[in-house]
């Protein structure tokens, strides 16, 4: 049988209960956590959530999260043949599952919003 | 449970869309010449896009290492286009390229210097001589992308927001009147009013599987551009790294990373038998670096179909013959990266394989980097012409500093005057129908494995290496994946839907990715970056340039002889 990761990984959104999702992907030495997060996406569920924009460069500075109760940047945590759990910042608001508010606050849309008609 | 969907209006004078560098400095341009200025970015301001990832070179005749002339660096420029340069663009590029570096100077990008001051300019492939200056190490990208956060900051009244997906230019009467979209953090609507709006969204190396830029270059500005009626120009010329890392596993590096170690230390580009084989490709390489991109990529995809390449599909590249203190000197403290992905380079190679990189076609300007649509500008990646068929290494970077000043100077200019388009709710309902909408029934098709469905076959067929099969594939494949797609997003407005954003991108994707094909079927001929099989010759009748354009019937190409071709050496 080929290695498997293991990515435990807390769901939902703001305000809501959250749940644990479990999933497995198939290991390869040498890769990392956002390429398991990103194949998961791939082939089974399209609605996880996670920040990332550079992918591997490790300069985008945007895929902060928890794994295993420990601050990574996950381009830069390696996947391992086990279980990882993954959790979003703890002390950012939450939006959805591995996101949080890290956007500077005058940088955010709710500085300036008002309801339109 | 059906809520009313949510919408937020706002109202501004220069609307720039997306904050790399062409944004920011466009920002810190049209704020200077006295206008309102909103910067937007679909991910977090000044983090996404390709200039914080630039790890590379800057080109610039700056003469600090030998004399130098912006002419010379034109001409070369010219030469490495292929005869399709907007001499115009190209020009405005290279004399401006020098003040931009200075300012950047006086804004303390740290630019690696001599210990008498000058600064370094390094020889970068296609250049006549050392031209291209630097932040060590590896830190180019960072230190502009950081400089011009900084300085876009200190205008207090730029309005800034990230994590602000634009869907849809909106345009009344011909003329653009601001955008629609939606925010990815709360999944609201947003509407803006704007006098003058900028496209600075970079370039569509997502479109491809093996790429070398971040997750959001997808292409969106060209999208928008179409869709609002704006021509682009030079489509079929997308730009493959020629060594981007394939192999071991790296992380936490940028993949085009090897090329600032190659010029300078000249890393050995060898085949499975371990011949160096870029002489054998029209280009004697006399120990030095000096092949084009284009003509890199080439050798390299023709040794692997050869049957010459390495175990994960590339070839090697080699530091071995270089002395481990000159590697240590050279490298600083990748080095210590490098062993911490378990790769010593004084006892082993690397693979390498072209990997989409840049794209030199894009949005049509004229030289106020204005499109045909009336106060609808374009900045940085997401301009096409200036570089024709094939951009000379380190231009990328003066590109997005210079046309985005000229481009903020030019819609203030447009937005400070008297008469302006008036925001029209109407204009927007198509847009609006999107944004609002409730899905129709359940999500069917993962939109996420659609995208990758997509790059795998934009890899595949419309590659660097083309030809009328496989590019007529490939317009099939896209027509089925639009289908899939469907005609609506999955779900409705929600917080960071990741599903959902997908549903916008691929849209865009699509799009683009047609005209890419589409551009790419029509010229029949081998020129630059852009090389058929079937037509592997130069054509001599045709340094023309391809414009393409969205009618109702779907994607249309104009063939023009541009007057700024052929290309002719301007250097004295």
């Amino acid at each position: 049988m080929n290695p498997v990761a293991t990515l435990l990984i807390r769901r939902g959104q703001k305000g809501e209960e959250p749940s644990w999702s479990r999933f497995d992907v198939a290991y390869q030495p040498g890769q990392s956590v956002l390429d398991g997060l990103r194949r998961i996406r791939i082939e089974t569920d399209p609605d996880l959530a996670f920040r990332y924009s550079c992918i591997n460069a490790n300069a985008c500075k945007e895929c902060l999260m928890l794994l295993d109760g420990k601050v990574v940047y996950a381009c830069t945590a390696r996947l391992e043949p086990r279980e990882m759990r993954l959790e979003p910042l703890a002390n950012k608001s939450h939006i959805r599952d591995l996101v949080t508010e890290i956007a500077a606050p005058d940088e955010r849309l709710t500085r300036l919003a008002r309801p339109a008609g | 449970m059906k809520n009313e969907p949510e919408r937020t209006h706002l109202e501004t004078g220069v609307l720039i869309v997306g904050s790399g560098g062409a944004g920011m400095s466009a920002a810190i341009a049209a704020h200077d010449a006295g206008a309102d200025v909103m910067l937007l970015d679909r991910s977090l301001i000044g983090r996404g896009g390709a200039t914080v990832m630039a790890q590379m070179t800057v080109a610039a005749a700056m003469g600090e290492e030998v004399p130098d002339d912006w002419r010379n660096h034109f001409a070369d420029t010219l030469k490495a286009g292929r005869g399709l340069c907007d001499q115009r663009l190209a020009a405005m590029l290279c004399e401006d390229a020098p003040a931009v570096i200075r300012q950047m100077d006086e804004w303390r990008v740290g630019w690696a210097r001599h210990a008498d001051g000058r600064l370094r300019q390094t020889e970068a492939p296609g250049h006549d001589r050392p031209r291209c200056v630097y932040v060590d190490f590896l830190n180019t990208g960072p230190a502009i992308s950081r400089t011009l956060r900084a300085q876009v900051q200190r205008r207090s009244q730029i309005v800034r927001i990230g994590e602000l997906c634009i869907a849809d230019l909106v345009v009344a009467d011909g003329v653009v009147c601001g955008a629609a979209g939606f925010s990815v953090t709360d999944g609201r609507t947003v509407t803006i009013a704007a006098r003058a709006v900028i496209v600075a969204t970079g370039g569509l190396t997502r479109l491809y599987w093996r790429n070398s830029a971040s997750a959001n270059m997808g292409g969106d500005g060209y999208a928008l551009a179409l869709r609002a009626g704006a021509e682009l120009i030079d489509m079929e010329f997308v730009q493959f790294f020629p060594i981007g890392h394939l192999a071991p596993r790296l992380i936490g590096m940028d993949p085009i990373m090897w090329d600032p170690f190659r010029y300078k230390l000249g890393g050995h580009l060898l085949n499975a038998q371990g011949h160096e084989f870029i002489g054998d490709y029209d280009l004697i390489e006399s120990g030095r670096y000096r092949a084009t991109r284009d003509v890199a990529t080439y050798a390299i995809l023709k040794e692997i179909e050869a049957g010459r390449g390495s175990p994960a599909g590339g070839v090697y590249l080699s530091f071995q013959h270089v002395p481990e203190e000159t590697l240590r000197e050279a490298f600083g403290p990748v080095i210590d990266r490098l062993a911490a992905n378990g790769i010593d380079l004084t006892r082993q190679s690397v693979e390498v394989a072209p990997m989409a990189h840049y794209h030199m076609g894009g949005i049509r300007v004229s030289p106020s980097m204005e499109t045909r649509i009336a106060r609808l500008f374009a900045a940085g990646e997401a301009v096409g012409g200036a570089n024709g068929a094939n951009r000379l290494s380190g231009n990328a970077i003066p590109e997005a500093l210079v046309f985005g000043e000229h481009a903020g100077r030019a819609a203030a200019l447009c937005a400070r005057g008297e008469r302006a388009q008036a925001w029209r709710d109407a204009a927007a309902s198509n847009v609006r129908s999107l944004l609002d909408a409730e899905p129709a029934a359940e999500m069917t098709e993962n939109p996420a494995s659609l995208i990758a469905r997509l790059q795998m076959l934009m890899d595949k067929c419309a590659g660097p290496i083309r030809t009328e099969a496989g590019l007529k594939t490939a317009l099939a494949g896209i027509a089925e994946i639009k289908r899939a797609l469907g005609p609506a997003p999955p779900r409705a407005q929600r917080p960071f839907d990741a599903a959902r954003l997908d549903w916008f991108d691929l849209r865009n994707m699509l799009l683009v990715a047609e005209s890419v094909v589409r551009a790419g079927l029509a010229r029949r001929e081998s020129r630059g970056a852009h090389q058929r099989e079937d037509f592997p010759n130069l054509d001599v009748r045709l340094p023309v340039n391809q414009m393409v354009r969205l009618e109702t019937a779907g994607l249309a190409i104009d063939t023009v002889a541009s007057a700024h071709c052929p290309a002719r050496s301007a250097a004295q």
